[in-house]
């Protein structure tokens, strides 16, 4: 096998890492194992995995409230997910962030945030202190079509593109704002232009095909690295589940729901692979090896325990004690 | 000792704290060449650097997200909102990123963030640049609050501030920046939670904030000479609270005046007084009076604005009330 065909096959093994677990975190959910909210990113796996396949560890990411691919994508730890995901202590959060707010700063995971486009400037702030500092990080903040129209879209671009900071903005174009189609609130809905507004470049590209991911976005990630700027990389993909698990899904129909999964990334992937002489056994391998772990990170979660009630009052503030 | 101004009393501790740290930095409207739209940060953009004290756009959220977002990954980081007014625009990303990081992700983030923002009125500057905003802020759980009303506690608390790994907002007063005050020529800090006793008194405890508790000390020395010896009391910081110190003055007088200069309504006020009928009710001789601005916006004309603001006359009202004498 060539070391091309290995990367492919890593690419691979990490896009169906990220559905398998999402897949189970649905049936978890609709079993009522899993409370709250829960945001799918089935079907846009491509972007995360072609986006932080460039990354180092160092480097920074900023996430939504469809987070879990992004956080995967960037090395996180299926055990520690999964229990917070159950409200359990062992969790990242220790139960107190659930879904929406997992994060691991080691990592370089700067968070999963519960309100829209609010991890751009965020992201900005991390560009600006690996500049301060002197490094050479960057970070990718990752957002919706739906955050190209809040105010700290533009506010965060202008001012990345203004001291050429290292931050790469990628957008996953998933055409719809919970129930509302881009061009129903957006005039021109080509969003990548919006970039010539900035002095910066803007590309589209297909967000369902990881190899183009990985390309564009190590372009942009090492022009951002070599301080010439930001980047704002549009990925045209589809949610295949609803905005949230449990919404009756009515601003769509089947066909084209179905047309969008003609495209999967995985299994594009998959068939490349195939082509390329890859035999069924080490996918198979890999769909084994994938669903091992996914069954330890749930037998982790349900033997973890719940925190104590009391548990709530610690860590609000960073201290000896934590407590005010 | 050294005569300060709170101006120079604050950015002394900038400056200081900056010379110690390279990763801290400012970040603000005009803080940079121009030295501040109040003039704050004079001198400070010729000795650290372009990068250190940071021009921003006219953009708050994003100013407070790029403060943020560096004080995540390594920074320290002083966020300056020219007036306090303004923080409405920002305010996403104080009360639900600032305030919440640390707690939404189980304890793992530091967050060494400073927000800085003047407040304020009697000005004639209207209902969008002489508001004081500090009861948002002590109602959110995850930011400290602090509200100087000295050049030597200014000086003291944000040098507390700066050594701290958590947001917080630090609110200075207008009307006190080119008040002059004793500092110290050493190093000295004011932990956060110590009230500040301001004058002593034993018949009545006048509890003040920010620019108010300098009037409420012009109040004491008209009362003393009526023959009503008056206790000043500044918490210094609302986040946390010194409820220690709040009681102990009350169990001595008896009597309260609490004194800001927000609304009345849902003021800092309104939780003081809780905090007292809840845990010292019986130390109580009357019920506490409040004197805050009335609920309506400022309004710009002179007479109208000395109508809605509190002021010695108002104080002394008070206090001759609870005293019997009104």
């Amino acid at each position: 096998m060539n070391c091309n065909l290995d990367h492919w096959l890593s690419l691979y093994h990490k896009m169906l890492k990220i559905r398998k677990f999402e897949e189970k975190v649905s049936r978890l959910y609709s079993d009522g194992e899993i409370p709250g909210f829960v945001h799918l990113y089935i079907g846009e796996e491509a972007i995360a995995t072609g986006v932080c396949s460039n990354l180092d560890e160092e480097d920074y990411i900023t996430s939504t409230h469809r987070g879990h691919g992004h956080l995967i994508a960037k090395g996180g730890d299926l055990k520690l997910m999964m229990a917070e995901l159950y409200g359990k202590k062992t969790g990242y959060c220790k139960g107190k962030g659930g879904s929406m707010h997992i994060a691991d700063i080691n990592l370089g995971i700067l968070g999963a945030n519960g309100i829209v486009g609010a991890g751009i400037p965020i992201a900005v702030g991390a560009g600006y202190s690996a500049l301060l500092r002197g490094t050479k990080q960057v970070c990718v903040a990752f957002f919706g079509d739906g955050a190209t129209n809040e105010g700290t879209f533009h506010e965060s671009i202008n001012m990345a593109s203004a001291w050429n900071l290292p931050v790469i903005f990628v957008c996953e174009n998933n055409s719809f704002g919970v129930s509302t189609r881009i061009d129903r609130v957006t005039k021109n809905t080509d969003l990548a232009k919006r970039a010539i507004g900035y002095g910066i470049p803007g590309v589209t590209i297909d967000g369902n095909d990881v190899l183009e991911v990985e390309k564009c976005s190590k372009e942009a990630i090492d022009r951002a690295r070599a301080g010439e700027g930001p980047t704002l990389i549009v990925a045209k993909t589809y949610r295949y589940h609803g905005h949230f698990e449990g919404e009756v899904v009515t601003y769509r129909s089947k066909e084209e729901l179905s047309e969008w999964m003609q495209k999967d990334p995985i299994k594009r992937m998959a068939e490349k692979l195939r082509i390329e002489g890859i035999p069924e056994e080490v996918l198979g391998r890999v769909e084994e090896e994938i669903d091992a772990e996914i069954n330890n990170a749930v037998a982790f979660a349900r033997e973890s325990s719940y925190p104590e009630p009391e548990d709530a009052m610690e860590d609000l503030f960073f201290s000896e004690g934590g407590n005010e | 000792m050294k005569n300060l101004t709170y101006m120079e009393a604050v950015r002394e501790a900038i400056r200081e704290e900056m010379r110690k740290d390279p990763n801290l930095f400012m970040i603000g409207e005009d803080v940079g060449p121009y030295g501040g739209e109040m003039g704050l940060s004079q001198g400070l953009w010729k000795e650290f650097g372009d990068l250190r004290v940071k021009d921003a756009p006219i953009s708050e959220s994003a100013i407070i997200g790029c403060a943020l977002g560096a004080a995540l990954t390594g920074c320290k980081a002083i966020a300056e909102i020219p007036f306090c007014d303004f923080i409405g625009v920002c305010m996403d990303q104080i009360f639900n990123q600032v305030s919440k990081m640390h707690y939404m992700f189980g304890g793992k983030a530091r967050i060494p963030l400073i927000i800085r923002t003047p407040i304020g009125g009697y000005q004639s500057a209207a209902a969008q640049h002489s508001q004081c905003m500090e009861a948002w802020f002590v109602h959110i759980p995850g930011i400290k609050v602090v509200m100087p009303s000295t050049a030597y506690d200014a000086k003291g608390l944000l040098k507390t501030a700066l050594n701290d790994c958590n947001p917080i907002i630090f609110f200075e007063h207008k009307k006190l920046y080119q008040v002059k005050g004793a500092v110290p020529q050493e190093e000295y800090a004011i932990p956060f939670g110590k009230a500040d006793i301001k004058k002593q008194g034993k018949d009545v405890t006048i509890i003040a904030t920010s620019y108010m508790v300098q009037i409420a000390l012009n109040a004491a020395k008209s009362l003393g000479q009526c023959g009503i010896d008056v206790e000043v009391l500044d918490p210094r910081t609302l986040v946390p609270l010194d409820e220690a110190a709040i009681l102990s003055s009350v169990k001595k007088t008896g009597k309260v005046v609490i004194v800001h200069e927000a609304w009345k309504r849902a003021g800092i006020g309104a939780e003081i007084a809780s905090v007292i009928y809840e845990k010292a009710l019986s130390d109580l001789k009357t019920p506490i009076q409040r004197v805050a601005a009335e609920n309506v916006p400022i309004p710009f004309s002179p007479t109208m604005e000395k109508y809605v603001l509190p002021n010695e006359e108002k104080i002394v009202e008070a206090v001759k009330k609870i005293c019997g004498e009104g």
